[in-house]
């Protein structure tokens, strides 16, 4: 390949909202029940039911807007966009075209090459579709409408990143940020957060755009860098070969790790939006914003400098701990309660990933209390556990939430700071290892690990070390 | 009549639509359109450049729900039209984008 490339990437990123309700009806959103439990005339395009706004999807459109750095529009209104599929039972979804509530943002990633802002162009509300499920015996699909008007907000990217790297550093900001404002879980392995991939390419140092494809629906960032890698592939090989990139929809299939273009002629991308006449337009006063503005949380960036310069914490642990919402909120739970910030984090960052890691589990699914963990983190300190039996009591407090203070006292783990018991197992274990107490006058100050070892596990594990080493030292 | 509609664009509307018209159903829709489109032509008969386009008749705005949830199952209800069901699903023929 003689000529240099670059891939230009926009996204379009549909994210699930964190609402009770559904965005037009008093429908349930809650995950996982029986086909068609929550629906209503309203959500199954019923002739004659009337939608109404749910307000809190216009307040959680309008807090991702300010936290995205984009202008809100205080005049906006719903469209209807045409198509035909089963999974719409209206034959239209109620979107935002003409005056979408927020536009013209951005926000900043980290790359090699330094900081660098993604624009926003602009961020729209509109109805989920239902589920489809297809038969594989039969020629059938079941229809499910449970997801059918589940509240969702398109935030539409500019052309703005050239590499994998930068469209997942964009997605793990954008998740970041709204998982921190409580708009969205952003699962997407749950389907709560999709990406549209439109990508191109063109010669280093043109000015003109290629033509574009999209693809749709991609399920995890791992499946999106690899759709992105062989989508550039694809292009430039046909661009090498003289034929020309047709601007299509290709569906990626990351099992095969190739993509089809999806649609036909027949299923002619002619949306024909027009407005919607069933709901009225959203008249957002300063007030009203201002409101937004002002309940605004703490967002990452934020939390990260705080816990630096407030708690004391080096870069890469504030980094861990607010890289996923609900480990700096039961970061922050436990420091209030035990105010020793350094030791949470160590216990966060190091047992805690573990394991999480071990089973399997993301940090969104930790379940223990905090008070738990603070016990812990006082019974080591106060050096009534040491810290093998403090792991040990941790694991029981990860996988049960048990409380650490009962724990010990019942299962009698308390270290033994009785030196005249400690004093007689250490004869004890001298008068039986006479090769290493010789090893260790000779000179061998490894040979004092074995002897340490051998007390503790004469004590199972209860001694607490620093007194075991000191009177060993002592004896020898 | 001054608006023509084309064959093509018939077949389009058509697909569009979904809609398969015999021979005479697409000569009769095509007059209908036109002299719709003749109608809707009025208007340029009339200044509006200075005219906020208009989406609704009354001046009415905000119209919100609080975030509550008051339906409860629906599932039956929903699926008393359907003509066809299996597990508290609708059926339909298969649809698979490839």
């Amino acid at each position: 390949m003689s000529k240099q490339y670059e891939t230009v990437i926009g996204l379009e990123v549909h994210v699930e909202l964190a609402t009770k309700t559904k965005i037009f009806c008093s429908c349930s959103t809650a995950f996982g029940s029986a086909p068609n439990t929550h629906t209503c005339p309203v959500c199954t395009g019923m002739p004659g039911s009337l939608p109404v706004l749910n307000k809190q999807v216009v307040e959680y459109a309008m807090a991702v807007g300010v936290a995205t750095n984009c202008q809100i529009n205080q005049y906006s209104k719903f469209d209807r966009k045409n198509y035909f599929y089963p999974d719409n039972p209206q034959n239209y979804q109620i979107s935002q075209l003409y005056l979408p509530i927020c536009h013209d943002g951005g926000i900043e990633i980290e790359t090699e090459n330094g900081k660098k802002t993604i624009g926003i162009h602009e961020i729209h509300m509109e109805e989920d579709a239902g589920k489809l499920v297809h038969d594989d015996w039969e020629e059938v699909s079941l229809v499910d409408y449970n997801r059918s008007g589940v509240p969702l907000i398109e935030i539409v990217s500019e052309p703005d990143m050239r590499s994998a790297e930068e469209v997942i550093a964009y997605l793990d900001k954008l998740r970041m940020i709204i998982q921190y404002l409580g708009a969205s879980d952003c699962k997407m392995q749950e389907g709560s957060m999709r990406a549209d991939v439109n990508l191109s390419v063109r010669e280093v140092g043109a000015k003109e755009f290629g033509t574009r494809t999209e693809m749709k629906n991609i399920g995890s960032f791992k499946a999106i860098a690899r759709a992105i890698e062989a989508e550039t592939a694809r292009q430039i090989d046909l661009i090498e070969s003289g034929e020309k990139v047709v601007q299509e929809t290709r569906r990626w299939n990351d099992e095969q790790g190739y993509s089809y273009a999806m649609r036909s002629k027949e299923d002619a991308q002619d949306y024909r939006y027009f407005p919607e006449p069933d709901l009225v337009p959203i008249v957002i006063s300063d007030e009203w914003l201002q409101q937004v503005k002002d309940n605004q949380p703490e967002l990452r960036d934020e939390k990260l400098k705080r816990y630096q310069e407030e708690f004391g914490l080096p870069e890469y642990d504030a980094q861990i701990l607010t890289s996923v919402k609900k480990l700096a909120d039961v970061f922050e739970a436990t420091t209030e309660l035990c105010k020793k910030p350094k030791k949470v984090s160590n216990w966060l960052m190091g047992e805690t990933m573990r394991l999480l890691k071990e089973h399997d589990m993301d940090p969104e699914d930790i379940k223990f209390s905090p008070i738990n963990l603070a016990k812990v983190i006082e019974l080591t300190e106060a050096g009534t556990i040491n810290s093998s039996v403090a792991k040990d009591v941790f694991e029981k407090v990860f996988s049960e939430d048990i409380d650490p203070d009962k724990y010990v006292e019942e299962k009698g783990l308390k270290t033994v700071n009785d030196e005249g018991a400690l004093r007689e197992t250490i004869e004890k274990i001298i008068q039986d290892n006479p090769q290493s107490v010789e090893d260790y006058r000779n000179g061998k100050e490894k040979a004092i690990g074995f002897l340490v070892g051998q007390t503790m596990k004469a004590m199972k594990g209860k001694a607490n070390p620093g007194m075991v080493n000191k009177i060993l030292k002592e004896l020898l | 009549m001054a608006n023509v509609i084309s064959d093509e664009t018939m077949g389009y509307v058509g697909i569009l639509a979904k809609l398969e018209l015999s021979e005479e159903e697409k000569q009769a829709a095509k007059k209908d359109m036109e002299s719709m489109l003749d109608y809707i032509d009025k208007l340029n008969e009339l200044d509006t450049s200075k005219v906020e386009p208009m989406s609704h008749v009354f001046p009415v705005k905000n119209v919100f729900r609080e975030d509550v949830v008051e339906n409860g199952d629906g599932g039956e209800a929903t699926l008393a039209n359907a003509p066809e069901k299996r597990d508290r699903a609708f059926v339909v023929p298969k649809t698979v984008d490839q």
